[in-house]
């Protein structure tokens, strides 16, 4: 059997997945990284996007936002400051929810509330974009 | 002597007193249960986070480019308290422990002449500290509204203290909270988050020989680690406030449930002697009637 890389993928509220894998893929801020076993200790910043794990031909999909990736000989450590798998979000859910965040930037008439609107839709546009 | 009537009046009041904390009692335990796995699932995104400041810090601390969260201002002249404490009540001496460990640290302070700042995270904290330091709280928030505490709270709590760090409002920001050690024990701590102090007793991960790559490079990740480090800091703070609180309301309303428990027994002992009382006295008066005859 070829080796495994351990992976763990940690939130500040919980520990996502924790597993003995065949490859990640991350979304680093410099651009997307395929960790494979035995990778060079590396580590970096996470851009907003999707983290592709496969193992033994299976593949997960989880989205992840803001935070760090750390490779060191004992594995793989995604510590995101959100993370939520693919499968539990819903298209046609974010899809409504872009819809109503729009509608609050559109009714935003302080610049504080239009900030917070814009940050809103940002965050959904990019979880969408990830899908 | 209180009357018969008085005397039951008071023990059924007792008894519903006691039906009511020995209900909160049950729901802080449950409570507790909640909080406790919480804190335990949040601990190994603070374990590696620390592992890889520590890490990081020991390599640039240093480099004259350090941010400043690591290095600090270089002064000590403006502290910033940051005090979390609980909402409600009805837990023992939870919020006053913690609110006694600021005031102490407010008072050294000030006697050495520095300028202290407040943060009150939490309504009870604020209501104590207001009265006797109303004037150096700049800021406060509490989480009445909020049914559970996550890190979105703690983020923007974070994000607040790391705006007046960058405005220079002050140069070492202290958190008070109340640590959770066990159900019965909980100890109110002082932890210093600015500048980060790198956790003692964390191993940096064994590399057999290899280098770290960064990227994009050390400062940039230390860059981006550190406030976020502060909002992780924050977060536990506020999960093992929550545990404690629970805790202490647990004890205190076990406590006040068989205090509760006592008085309705002295209660019924003196409500049953009057009764004798009255009977003995009723039983002479119709013998001594009868004698009259």
């Amino acid at each position: 059997m070829a080796d495994k890389l351990h992976f763990n993928l940690v939130s500040p509220e919980r520990e996502l997945m924790s597993a003995d894998v065949d490859q990640v893929d991350i979304p680093a801020s410099e651009g997307w990284l395929g960790v494979l076993p035995k990778h060079s200790p590396l580590m970096t910043t996470l851009a907003p996007g999707m983290v592709l794990v496969t193992n033994g031909g299976e593949q997960t999909r989880i989205f992840v936002r803001g935070g760090f990736a750390e490779i060191t000989p004992a594995g793989l450590t995604v510590l995101a400051e959100e993370a939520m798998k693919a499968e539990d979000i819903d298209a046609e859910t974010i899809a409504a929810k872009v819809k109503d965040a729009e509608e609050d930037l559109a009714d935003a008439k302080t610049d504080e509330k239009k900030l917070a609107a814009q940050q809103a839709l940002d965050k959904l546009k990019e979880l969408q974009a990830a899908l | 002597m209180p009357s018969l009537k008085d005397l039951k009046n008071r023990i059924s009041s007792v008894k519903s007193t006691q039906k009511i904390t020995k209900a909160k009692q049950m729901v802080a335990a449950a409570k507790l249960r909640r909080a406790e796995e919480r804190a335990t699932q949040s601990r190994p995104y603070t374990e590696r986070m620390e592992a890889v400041l520590a890490n990081l810090s020991a390599s640039a601390k240093d480099n004259p480019g350090a941010p400043k969260l690591l290095t600090g201002t270089g002064k000590d002249e403006t502290h910033l308290l940051i005090v979390a404490t609980a909402d409600k009540g009805l837990c023992g001496g939870f919020n006053s422990s913690i609110v006694r460990k600021a005031r102490e640290h407010i008072v050294r302070l000030q006697g050495e002449g520095k300028t202290v700042k407040i943060i009150t995270v939490g309504r009870k904290g604020d209501d104590m500290l207001k009265r006797l330091y109303g004037d150096l709280v700049v800021w406060k928030t509490n989480f009445v509204e909020v049914k559970q505490v996550g890190f979105g709270e703690a983020h923007e709590i974070a994000e607040k203290v790391l705006a007046m760090f960058e405005d220079g409002e002050f140069d070492v920001a202290t958190l008070f909270f109340g640590k959770f050690k066990n159900v019965v024990t909980q100890v109110p701590t002082a932890q210093q988050i600015i500048p980060a102090e790198a956790p003692e007793g964390v191993e940096p991960p064994d590399l057999k020989g290899a280098i770290y790559d960064y990227e994009p490079d050390e400062t940039e990740i230390l860059r981006a680690l550190l406030p976020r480090y502060v909002a992780v800091q924050i977060f536990r703070a506020l999960l093992e406030n929550v545990a404690s609180e629970q805790a202490a309301s647990m004890t205190a309303m076990d406590n006040a449930t068989r205090n509760a428990g006592e008085m309705i027994g002295d209660l019924t002992l003196e409500y049953n002697r009057a009764r004798q009382a009255q009977i003995t006295k009723e039983l002479i008066e119709i013998i001594s009637g009868a004698e009259a005859l």
